[in-house]
C-alpha cells in the first residue's frame, strides 16, 4: 500500500523527480515580474518591497515573541537509587595535592551539591577542611577546559591518543610526567603502564608547600604525627592546624587533648616559634614570634638544651626564654611530646628529628613505621627536572595537575623553556588551559574528581576510595584512563582499578569487600609502595654545624598559605573561599604584605598603602596589612594568589609571591630577604572585620587559665547579675516577657571556645548548604559580606580597664583598641543565636521573623519587605541583607556565577531559597536539616535520635566544636553538657541584656598566662 | 469678645485694610509669576530631578546603591525621616496648640507652616518607603485582611506605630490645612477673572459663601481639628522616637527620648519655619504681615525648645554614667569622642550652642541673624539624628562587627532630592494658594469703625501710613472681635 502525495508522483513525471528528494521546495518568487521586465532584477518592484517588508517584520515580530524553552524530562526509566527531591550520599575521597578528607558526597537529582566529612575514616574522622566544603563548587566551575585540543584546536579522544601515540615512540630524551604528590596506589599503576611505551620515563612528583626536608630527615619517609598524645606540642614554624601536611587530621589530634571539662582538667602545652602570626600560632598558649633566620637557631638551641649540648648565641631575649621553658617542659614529658618544623631546610629538620629522636618520641607521637604518603614530593628532583628541560634533554613532558610555570620560584624558567619548545612533545593533563597547561601542545583535561573513581592511601594501612557522582559534565576524559590507553591499554580504569584492590581485599568473597569499601569509602590495607626517596640525609653534626649562621639584619618575607586559597591551585577560582575571610587577618579576595606595627610606623607605612616587594631581582605590588604578631623585621606574604588562567573569579586578584621564594639547591625556601619601596598608590583590603580587640567586654567571649580551673572549675566564668529588690539575680529572672513553651523540641547549640581553632570550615559548609552568595570584593569594603555563621577573632590589648582609675576612661578605651605586639587570640564562632526573647522578633512590622514552637527564630522571606529594624536590633549582628540581586545583577556575575549560569546553578541545594533582593536572610538552624530528619523519623514512628539531626556548621566542624541538639531531650549530649557545664564553663553572650540565646558557649581555657583579660584585680577596682 | 493688650505692637503694620490683605494675598496668586519665584522654582526642579534619579537608582538596582552595611542598617534614610518629621511639628504646632492658646500672631503664619507640614511629611514619608527592601510590598504593613490565615502586622512593631502615627498625622494636618483654606479659596474665586481660575478655585472653595452658618461651622471645625491635632504634635514625634528607645541598642535604648524628641521637633520646625517665612516675606513682598515681632516670637520658642534639647543631651551622659552599663557608657565617650565626634561637635555647637545668641534682643529682632541661626539649626538637628542612628549603630555591643559609613552618592541624592520635592511643593503653593490665612489676619487688624471704610478702596486714602499712629481715642463696644484698637492712648 503506499499513498501518494499528489498526482504528480503517480505520474512520476521529470519534473517531480528532479524535485522529489529535496527537503524544501525552492524559493517560490516573491518577486512579482511587470510585465516584459520578468528579469530584471534591478527593479524592485512597490508591492514586492512591501511583501518583504511585512514578512521581515511578522518574522521578527515572532522571533520576539519566542519564549525560551526549558525542559524538564522524567526518568523512563528511574535508576534504581535516585528519588527525586531525596539526597543520596555516596562515599568518596577529597585530594588535591595538599589536603586530604574521607568526604561523603551529598547527590540530589544526579548532582553533587555538598560535601561533608566522612566519619568512618581513620585519619580525618569527619572533619572536613574549608576547602574540601568549597570543593563541590569546583565541579561546576566554568573555568574548567571541555574537552580534548591539540595545538589550539578541538579534537576528540582517538585523535589526541594517535598523536601522542606517535609522539611518544618518535620523541628523543627523556619522558618525564610532572605532578603533585599522588598518593593513589592505581593511579601510579597506570603510570607505570604508560611508562613502559615512553622512553626514559621518570616520573616528577613536587610539592608545592614541600616537604622534601622533613621526608629527607626522616629517612626517606614522611613521619604519621599523633598530636593527641602529646602533652607538649613546640612547633617551629609548622601550620599544622591551618595548612601544614594534613591538618584535618591533625586538628581532631590536636583538640583531643585540649577538651577539658571538670572530668578532665588537663590539657597539652603548645609552643609556637614562628614570623607571621598563624592559625596555629593563634591557637598556641605560648607564641614566640621570630625571624626565619633565627629559626635554625631556635631549632639548635632546643637541640643543645634537650640533648644537652652547648648553648647558643644569637637568640632574642624572649626566644632564650622561652626555648629553655619549652626544653624543659618537652624532658618532662618524654614519649609524649612532639617537636615538629615546618621549615623545608635539611639542617633544620635534621635538627628537629633529633630533638625527637632524643625524646624517646619515635614510635608514640611520631611514627615512620606507618607513615604518611601526602607528601612525595622531592625538590632536587625537580630543580634537576627545571635544569633537564632547559638544556633540551627533556623529549616529552606531560604536566598532570601540575602548574610549576605558576606555583614553583623558577616557574618564568620553565615558561620560557616551553615557549621555545625545549621540549618536542608537551602535554597537559590539567582540568583548565592555566598557566602551564596553555603552552603544551596537547591538552588531556582529566575529570573533575567527583566524577571519577579513585583510590587514595594517605597513611600507610589506611585506604579510601573516589567514586564518580555525577556523569562526565564536559567531554573530558579521567587521566588513569588516559594514561593506559597511550600504554596501549584499552582497559577501563574502574576495572584495572578493581582488579588492583583484589590484593588488597583478596579474592574470596571480593565482591562483598569491594561493595563495603565502596559504600563505606574507606578500607584498611595497603597498596602504596613508597617512592625511593634519593636525596640521603644529613648527619647531625652536619646539620648543627648549618646552622650556626647568625640572624639576617635585612627585611625577611616569609611566604606562607592561605586557609582558603591555599597553594592557589582549582581553588583560586572558587569565589567560596576567596571570600572566606583569612582566619587571622579576616581579609578576603587577594594577598597583601602582613607588617608588623612597629615597620610599619617606622616607615609611615598605612594600611591600603601598596608596597613594592623586592627579593633576587623579581618584584610584585602589594597593599601593606599592619598585622599584630608578625615578627620585627618580617614581612608575610600569602601564594597562591596572582593568577592570569584559572578563571573570570581568581585572575588577577592579588599577586603572585611564589617567584620571590628561593631555589635552593637543598630546596625551596619559603622565606627570602627582601626590599620594600612604598609606590604611592593605593589599594584597599576586604576585611570582614576592622575592629580587632575585644574592649574587655568579658559578657562576649570568655577565657581563663588551665591554673584556674584545675583549682575551681566553677570559677572560670563570669556571670552576668541583675540587682533587684531580692539581691543579686541572674538576668533571665528579671523579665516582662512570658516565655514560650516547647512541648516537642527545643533545638540548641552549644559552642566549646576551647575547642574552636578558627579554621573557617563551618563557614563554607554554611555557605554551601544554604546557597548564601558572593559578594565580592567591593562589597566586602562595603562590609556587606553575606556569610550566616562568621568567626570572630579578637585580639588581646595591651591595656585594659584597670586602667581606667589611673589613665581615664577616654584615654584607656582608645589605647584598648590597639591590639598588643604579639596578641593571644581568641575565636569565636558568630551566628543566630536563635534568643527566646528575640529583640528582632518584636521589631518587625509585618512579622516576617518569627519564633518557632521549636525554638527557632525563623525567617520567611516572602514577607519580608526589608526594613532591616531586625539588624539594626540584633545585638549579635548575625542579620544579612540582600542589597542587590546577587543572582541577575551583572555586577556580581564573576564573583557569584554558580547562581548565574545553568552550570553553576545545579550546585544550589534545592531546599534553601534563593534568596531576593531586599530580603533579610540569617542562620536557620539549618532548619530543612532539622525538618528532613524529623520526617525521616516519623515515618519510621519514632522521635528522632539525638545525632541524627546536625546542622551543617557542626557537621563539617574538624575539633567537634559545635555540638546541636534538642535541649528538651533530657538523654541526649547536649543536655548533657549544658546540665554538667552549667555554672562552670557554659555561658551566654550578652547575658545581661535577657535576649536568652539558644546558643550556649563554653569558656575557653588557656595552658598559659591569660593575658587577654586583666586578671584579679579588675574585680577589686 | 477679644482682650486687647494695651501695650502690644500690632501684628500687622503698615495699617493694612480688609481691602489690602486681599490685595496683598491675592495678588501673588493672580499675578504672573515674577521672576524670583520662577528662578527659584527652576532650582526646585532641579533638586527634583535628582531626586527621581537617586530614587531609580534604588529602586532598579537596591539599597545596595546606599552607603549601608550590615552593621549600619539605617543611616541617612533614617535620619532624613526622623528630620522632615521633625520638621512639620511647627506648623501643626502653630495651627493647633497656638490655636488653642489663642496666640492671635500666628494668623500670619500658619497657612505656610501647616503647608509646610504637609510637604514635610510627604517628604519624610518617602523614607520609611524607599528605605524597604521591596518598597513594592508596603502594602505589608497595614493590617489588611489576607487569605494567609493568621499572617497580620506586628502591632509590637514602633514601626506599625509610625504607619499608624504618621498617616493619622498627615490626614488630620491635611484636613486642618484645607478647612483654612476655604473661605480664601473663595475669595480667590470671587475675585478671579480667567475661566480655568473660576471654575478651579471654586471647586477647591466647596461653595463657601460666607454665610454666618459656614463661618460658624468654620470655627467649630477649626477648634475640632485643633483638639485633635493637639495630641499629635506629642504622639507623632514620641512614636518616631519609640523606634530607638523601644530597641536594646545601647545609644537607642533610652527613655527620655519622646520628650527630647518632641522638644527637639519642635525646635527644628521653627527653625524651618523662620527659613521659609524670611524667605517668602521678602519674595511675596509680606512684611506687613510677617514683622519683627514673629520672628523674634519664634526665635524664642526656638530658644527654649532648643535648650530643653541640650538639657536632654547632658542628661543621656548623666544616666550612662548613673547606670554604670558598660556599653551605653562606651556608646556615649564613643559618641564624643569616636570616630564620629565631628558629628557629635556639629550637633552640639548648632543645637545647644546657637540658639543661646537668641538671649540678646539685637540677634533676636535681626532677620540676617535669624535665618543664618534657622540654617544652623536645621543642619544641627539633622546631625542630631544622624548622630543618634549612626554612631550608636556603628560600634554596639560586638566589637567584631564594628563599621563605619560612608555615604554614596546616591544617599546624598535622594536628601537633596527630598529638599527639592519640598521646596518645588512649596513654591507651588506659594504660587497658587493664599500664602497667609486672609480670612484670619483680618480679624487681627487694629483700627476702629469710625477711623475708615473696613472695605475700602484704593483710592479712598484710607490708606494712611499714620493711621495706626493717630488712632481714634476709643473702641466701640460690641464691635467684631476684629475690631481695631487703640494702642496708643494705652486704652483709656
Amino acid at each position: 500500500m503506499k499513498y501518494w502525495k499528489g498526482i504528480e508522483e503517480l505520474d512520476n513525471s521529470p519534473e517531480f523527480v528532479k524535485n522529489a528528494f529535496a527537503e524544501f521546495p525552492d524559493f517560490l518568487p516573491v518577486k512579482e515580474g511587470r510585465a516584459g521586465h520578468a528579469d530584471d532584477s534591478s527593479v524592485a518592484p512597490r508591492r514586492d518591497f512591501l511583501k518583504l517588508m511585512g514578512f521581515g517584520v511578522a518574522a521578527a515580530t515572532l522571533a520576539a515573541c519566542e519564549t525560551p524553552v526549558r525542559k524538564a524530562i522524567p526518568y523512563l526509566n528511574k535508576p534504581e537509587e535516585i528519588d527525586p527531591t531525596v539526597s543520596n550520599f555516596y562515599a568518596s575521597t577529597y585530594f588535591t595535592g595538599s589536603d586530604y578528607n574521607a568526604v561523603l558526597v551529598k547527590n540530589r537529582d544526579g548532582r553533587p551539591i555538598k560535601l561533608e566529612g566522612n566519619p568512618e575514616s581513620p585519619v580525618t574522622r569527619g572533619g572536613l577542611s574549608a576547602r574540601a566544603q568549597a570543593a563541590v563548587l569546583n565541579l561546576y566551575d566554568g573555568g574548567r577546559l571541555r574537552h580534548f585540543m591539540a595545538k589550539g584546536k578541538q579534537v576528540d579522544f582517538d585523535e589526541l591518543d594517535r598523536a601522542v601515540r606517535a609522539g611518544l615512540a618518535s620523541t628523543t630524551g627523556k619522558t618525564v610526567l610532572v605532578s603533585p604528590t599522588i598518593i593513589s596506589p592505581s593511579t601510579k599503576r597506570a603510570i607505570a603502564v604508560m611508562a613502559g611505551r615512553a622512553r626514559n620515563f621518570e616520573h616528577v612528583m613536587y610539592d608545592v608547600n614541600s616537604a622534601s626536608a622533613l621526608i629527607q630527615a626522616n629517612g626517606g619517609v614522611l613521619p604519621a604525627f599523633d598530636f593527641s598524645r602529646a602533652n607538649v606540642i613546640v612547633s617551629l614554624g609548622a601550620d599544622f592546624l591551618g595548612t601544614w601536611i594534613s591538618p584535618v587530621e591533625y586538628s581532631r589530634q590536636y583538640i583531643t587533648n585540649r577538651k577539658v571539662s571538670s572530668d578532665k582538667r588537663t590539657m597539652s602545652r603548645h609552643f609556637q616559634f614562628e614570623t607571621t602570626l598563624s592559625l596555629t600560632g593563634s591557637n598556641a598558649d605560648v607564641r614566640v614570634p621570630v625571624k626565619p633566620s633565627e629559626m635554625g637557631a631556635v631549632a639548635l638551641a632546643l637541640y643543645n638544651t634537650v640533648a644537652g649540648g652547648g648553648s647558643v648565641a644569637g637568640l632574642s631575649p624572649a626566644a632564650q626564654k622561652q626555648v629553655a621553658q619549652a626544653a624543659k617542659e618537652l624532658q618532662a614529658n618524654r614519649g609524649a611530646s612532639l617537636v615538629v618544623s615546618g621549615s623545608n631546610d635539611p639542617a633544620i629538620q635534621t635538627v628537629v628529628a633529633a630533638i625527637n629522636q632524643s625524646l624517646g618520641n619515635v614510635g608514640t607521637t611520631l611514627n615512620l613505621t606507618a607513615p604518611s604518603y601526602v607528601r612525595q614530593g622531592e625538590d632536587a628532583r625537580m630543580t634537576q627536572f627545571i635544569n633537564d628541560l632547559k638544556s633540551g634533554a627533556v623529549g616529552t613532558v606531560i604536566f598532570y595537575h601540575a602548574n610549576p610555570v605558576f606555583n614553583h620560584p623558577r616557574g618564568a624558567e620553565i615558561e620560557e623553556a616551553l615557549k621555545g619548545n625545549k621540549a618536542a612533545l608537551t602535554i597537559s593533563l590539567n582540568d583548565r588551559l592555566d598557566e602551564t597547561g596553555w603552552l603544551c601542545q596537547y591538552q588531556a583535561p582529566d575529570h573533575h574528581w567527583l566524577e571519577s573513581w579513585n583510590d587514595f592511601e594517605p597513611k600507610r594501612g589506611s585506604l579510601s576510595l573516589a567514586q564518580p557522582a555525577i556523569t562526565p559534565l564536559f567531554k573530558t576524559r579521567q587521566a588513569q584512563e588516559t594514561f593506559l590507553r597511550w600504554g596501549g591499554s584499552n582497559e577501563s580504569y574502574y576495572n584495572f582499578l578493581k582488579d588492583g584492590w583484589r590484593t588488597v581485599l583478596g579474592s574470596s568473597g571480593f565482591q562483598t569487600a569491594w561493595d563495603k569499601a565502596v559504600h563505606d569509602g574507606v578500607a584498611t590495607g595497603s597498596a602504596l609502595t613508597t617512592t625511593a626517596f634519593t636525596t640521603p640525609a644529613l648527619s647531625i653534626a652536619d646539620a648543627t654545624g648549618r646552622l650556626g649562621g647568625g640572624i639576617k639584619s635585612g627585611i625577611e618575607a616569609v611566604l606562607y598559605e592561605k586557609v582558603g586559597i591555599g597553594e592557589g591551585g582549582v581553588e583560586a577560582n572558587n569565589p567560596f573561599l576567596h571570600e572566606l575571610p583569612d582566619p587571622i587577618s579576616k581579609a578576603t579576595w587577594g594577598n597583601y604584605v602582613a607588617v608588623p606595627r612597629k615597620m610599619a610606623e617606622e616607615q609611615k607605612w598605612k594600611q591600603n598603602d601598596v608596597v613594592k616587594v623586592t627579593a633576587g631581582g623579581k618584584s610584585i605590588e602589594l597593599p601593606i596589612l599592619v598585622q599584630p604578631g608578625q615578627a620585627d623585621g618580617t614581612v608575610g606574604i600569602a601564594v597562591g594568589y596572582g593568577r592570569t588562567k584559572v578563571g573570570k573569579v581568581g585572575d588577577t586578584v592579588g599577586a603572585n609571591a611564589f617567584p620571590l621564594a628561593q631555589a635552593t639547591p637543598a630546596g625551596v625556601m619559603y622565606y627570602n630577604t627582601v626590599t620594600l619601596e612604598k609606590t604611592g598608590a593605593t589599594s584597599p583590603i576586604a576585611q570582614t572585620q576592622t575592629h580587632h580587640t575585644i574592649m574587655d567586654r568579658h559578657e562576649v567571649v570568655q577565657e581563663n587559665t588551665l591554673a584556674k580551673y584545675r583549682e575551681n572549675p566553677k570559677e572560670v566564668t563570669e556571670y552576668e547579675r541583675i540587682a533587684t529588690p531580692e539581691g543579686l539575680e541572674k538576668p533571665n529572672k528579671v523579665s516582662l516577657w512570658q516565655d514560650y513553651q516547647y512541648n516537642d523540641h527545643h533545638w540548641g547549640m552549644a559552642i566549646d571556645l576551647n575547642s574552636c581553632i578558627g579554621c573557617g570550615s563551618c563557614v563554607i559548609g554554611c555557605q554551601t548548604e544554604n546557597n548564601i552568595a558572593v559578594v565580592g570584593k567591593q562589597q566586602v569594603i562595603n562590609r556587606r559580606e553575606m556569610h550566616w555563621m562568621r568567626i570572630d577573632r579578637y585580639y588581646s590589648s595591651a591595656h585594659h580597664e584597670d586602667e581606667f582609675e589611673k589613665e581615664g576612661k577616654l584615654k584607656t578605651y582608645a589605647a584598648m583598641e590597639d591590639p598588643a605586639d604579639n596578641p593571644q587570640v581568641i575565636f569565636q564562632p558568630m551566628l543566630c543565636q536563635h534568643c527566646n526573647h528575640a529583640p528582632c522578633e518584636t521589631v518587625c512590622p509585618v512579622l516576617a521573623t518569627t519564633h518557632s514552637s521549636e525554638g527557632l527564630n525563623q525567617m520567611t522571606y516572602n514577607r519580608c519587605v526589608g526594613t532591616r529594624y531586625c539588624a539594626n536590633n540584633c545585638p549579635y549582628k548575625v542579620r544579612r541583607f540582600n542589597w542587590f540581586s546577587y543572582y541577575s545583577n551583572e555586577k556580581f556575575e564573576d564573583v557569584n556565577g554558580h547562581m548565574f549560569t545553568d552550570l553553576g546553578r545545579m550546585v544550589l541545594n534545592p531546599d534553601v531559597t534563593v534568596r531576593a533582593r531586599g530580603v533579610m536572610e540569617k542562620c536557620s538552624f539549618c532548619v530543612q536539616r532539622i525538618q528532613l530528619g524529623k520526617l525521616e523519623a516519623k515515618k519510621q514512628k519514632r522521635r528522632p535520635k539525638d545525632g541524627e539531626v546536625v546542622t551543617a556548621c557542626a557537621q563539617s566542624c574538624p575539633t567537634e566544636a559545635i555540638l546541636f541538639g534538642d535541649m528538651r531531650d533530657p538523654s541526649s549530649r547536649i543536655s548533657q553538657l549544658l546540665r554538667r557545664e552549667d555554672g562552670e564553663r557554659a555561658f551566654h553572650v550578652l547575658d545581661s541584656i535577657n535576649v536568652q540565646p539558644n546558643i550556649t558557649y563554653l569558656t575557653k581555657i588557656r595552658n598559659g598566662a591569660a593575658e587577654f583579660f586583666p586578671t584579679e584585680e579588675k574585680e577589686n577596682a | 469678645m477679644q482682650y486687647v493688650s494695651p501695650v502690644r505692637e500690632p501684628l500687622v503694620t503698615s495699617g493694612k485694610t480688609y481691602h489690602d490683605v486681599t490685595q496683598d494675598i491675592c495678588y501673588q496668586v493672580e499675578a504672573a509669576p515674577n521672576i524670583r519665584w520662577m528662578g527659584a522654582l527652576g532650582v526646585a526642579l532641579i533638586g527634583l530631578a535628582i531626586f527621581f534619579y537617586s530614587v531609580y537608582r534604588t529602586l532598579w538596582y537596591g539599597i545596595g546603591e546606599w552607603g549601608l552595611n550590615k552593621t549600619i542598617g539605617w543611616a541617612w534614610d533614617i535620619t532624613n525621616f526622623v528630620w522632615w518629621v521633625g520638621i512639620g511639628h511647627a506648623g501643626t504646632l502653630i495651627s493647633a496648640v497656638l490655636l488653642l492658646f489663642r496666640q492671635k500672631w500666628r494668623s500670619s503664619i500658619n497657612r505656610a507652616a501647616e503647608a509646610m507640614t504637609i510637604f514635610a511629611v510627604i517628604c519624610a514619608a518617602m523614607f520609611p518607603v524607599l528605605h524597604m527592601g521591596r518598597p513594592w510590598l508596603a502594602f505589608y504593613v497595614f493590617p489588611l485582611q489576607n487569605t494567609l490565615g493568621s499572617l497580620w502586622a506586628n502591632f509590637n512593631s514602633p514601626l506599625l506605630w509610625d504607619v499608624f502615627a504618621i498617616s493619622t498625622y498627615f490626614t488630620v494636618s491635611l484636613v486642618f490645612w484645607y478647612t483654612g483654606l476655604v473661605p480664601d479659596f473663595a475669595t480667590i474665586r470671587d475675585r478671579a477673572k480667567g475661566k480655568i481660575a473660576r471654575v478651579s478655585y471654586s471647586l477647591l472653595s466647596m461653595g463657601w459663601t460666607g454665610s454666618a452658618k459656614h463661618w460658624s461651622r468654620y470655627e467649630t471645625v477649626s477648634l475640632i481639628l485643633a483638639g485633635v491635632s493637639t495630641p499629635l504634635v506629642l504622639s507623632v514625634h514620641t512614636i518616631v522616637s519609640m523606634d530607638f528607645a523601644t530597641s536594646v541598642v545601647p545609644g537607642w535604648h533610652t527613655t527620655i527620648f519622646p520628650p527630647y524628641f518632641v522638644a527637639g521637633a519642635i525646635f527644628s520646625g521653627f527653625a524651618m519655619v523662620l527659613t521659609l517665612m524670611l524667605i517668602t516675606r521678602v519674595v511675596f513682598k509680606l512684611e506687613d504681615y510677617i514683622t519683627l515681632e514673629h520672628i523674634a516670637l519664634m526665635n524664642k520658642i526656638m530658644m527654649v525648645t532648643g535648650s530643653i534639647v541640650g538639657v536632654a543631651y547632658i542628661t543621656e551622659f548623666f544616666i550612662a554614667w548613673y547606670s554604670q552599663v558598660e556599653y551605653e557608657q562606651y556608646c556615649f565617650i564613643n559618641r564624643a569622642t569616636g570616630p564620629y565626634w565631628w558629628a557629635y561637635l556639629s550637633m552640639m555647637s548648632c543645637n545647644v550652642l546657637s540658639p543661646q545668641f537668641v538671649w540678646i534682643r539685637r540677634i533676636r529682632y535681626s532677620i540676617t541673624m535669624t535665618f543664618i541661626l534657622s540654617i544652623i539649626v536645621n543642619i544641627g538637628m539633622w546631625f542630631e539624628r544622624f548622630v543618634i542612628i549612626v554612631s550608636s549603630l556603628h560600634r554596639d555591643y560586638l566589637p567584631s562587627s564594628w563599621a563605619m559609613f560612608s555615604p554614596t552618592i546616591i544617599d546624598i541624592g535622594i536628601y537633596v532630592g527630598t529638599i527639592g520635592l519640598f521646596f518645588t511643593l512649596f513654591l507651588l503653593f506659594a504660587k497658587f494658594f493664599p500664602v497667609i490665612n486672609m480670612a484670619e489676619v483680618k480679624t487681627i487688624l487694629k483700627y476702629t469703625v469710625n477711623d475708615g471704610p473696613t472695605y475700602g478702596g484704593a483710592n479712598d486714602g484710607s490708606r494712611n501710613p499714620s493711621l495706626h499712629t493717630s488712632p481714634a481715642p476709643y473702641s466701640t463696644p460690641g464691635v467684631p472681635a476684629s475690631a481695631p484698637v487703640n494702642y496708643d492712648k494705652q486704652n483709656d
